[in-house]
C-alpha cells in the first residue's frame, strides 16, 4: 500500500543528519581537531551507506507500488486513501514499513560494527608494531 | 520472484564492487547498497506475505510469476539508471566535465 514511505521518511532524516555531520567534520578538519576515529572511515561516509540503502530501497519499492497501481499520479496519490482504506494503509505502514526500516538500520549497524572492529584491530596492530620497533 | 532477481542483482553488484575495491571511482558501492536495501525491504514484504498465505506463497500462479519476473528486471534496470544518473552527476573521474570542455573548445 505505502510501506515504502516509512524507510523513505527515515532516509530524509538520515540525509539531514549526514549533512550536519559532514559540516561538523569539515569544521573540525579546518580547526585541525581531527580525532582518532576520523582518521579511519568517516562517520558521514558510514551514514552514507545507510542513506544509499534507504533511498535506493524506497525508490525501487515505490516503483513496485506504481507497477501494482497502489501509487497513482493524481491526488491523493495513494489508491488506499482514494478507496477509503487509510486505516489499512496505516496498519501496513506500522507493521511492514517499520520492520523494513528497522531491518535496513540493523543491517547498517552490523556493517558499521564490522568496519569499526576492523579499524580498531588495525590501529591496535599498528600500535603493537610501533611498540616493537621502539623496544 | 522480484526479491530473487533483486538479490541476484545485489550479489553481482557486490562482486563487481569487491573486484574493484578500494577504487570506488565508478561508485559500484552505491549500486550494491541500493539493491541490498531493496532486497531487505522485499524480504520483509515476503515474510509478511508468507505469514498470511503460508506454504501457498511458494507456489505462485504462472501468470503472477511472469509478472513478478518482469517487474524484477524492470527494477534492476531502474536501479542501474539511478546509479548512472548519480555517476554522471558526481562525475568522480571528471569525464563529463572533460567532454563538455572539449566540445566548447
Amino acid at each position: 500500500m505505502a510501506c515504502f514511505l516509512v524507510p523513505g521518511t527515515e532516509a530524509i532524516v538520515t540525509t539531514i543528519v549526514t549533512k550536519a555531520v559532514e559540516k561538523k567534520e569539515k569544521e573540525n578538519k579546518k580547526e585541525g581537531q581531527e580525532s582518532v576515529k576520523e582518521s579511519g572511515i568517516k562517520l558521514s561516509t558510514k551514514l552514507g551507506w545507510l542513506n544509499n540503502m534507504l533511498w535506493g530501497g524506497s525508490a525501487l519499492l515505490a516503483f513496485e507500488h506504481v507497477w501494482h497501481g497502489e501509487v497513482i499520479p493524481s491526488f491523493p496519490f495513494l489508491t488506499a486513501v482514494r478507496e477509503g482504506d487509510a486505516a489499512g494503509m496505516l496498519h501496513e505502514m506500522g507493521t511492514a514499513g517499520v520492520c523494513m526500516a528497522v531491518l535496513v538500520t540493523l543491517t547498517w549497524a552490523g556493517m558499521v560494527w564490522v568496519s569499526s572492529s576492523i579499524e580498531k584491530r588495525k590501529s591496535e596492530q599498528a600500535g603493537a608494531d610501533s611498540g616493537e620497533m621502539n623496544a | 520472484m522480484t526479491l530473487l532477481i533483486t538479490v541476484f542483482a545485489a550479489i553481482i553488484a557486490t562482486l563487481i564492487w569487491y573486484k574493484n575495491a578500494p577504487d570506488n571511482s565508478m561508485r559500484y558501492g552505491t549500486l550494491c547498497l541500493m539493491y541490498w536495501g531493496a532486497s531487505l525491504m522485499w524480504l520483509v514484504d515476503a515474510v509478511f506475505e508468507y505469514a498470511e498465505l503460508g506454504a501457498e506463497y511458494f507456489v505462485p500462479a504462472g501468470e503472477d510469476m511472469l509478472n513478478d519476473a518482469f517487474l524484477g528486471f524492470c527494477v534492476v534496470a531502474l536501479g542501474m539508471i539511478i546509479w548512472l544518473v548519480i555517476l554522471f552527476v558526481k562525475d568522480p573521474q571528471g569525464i563529463i566535465k572533460k567532454t563538455l570542455s572539449g566540445n566548447k573548445a
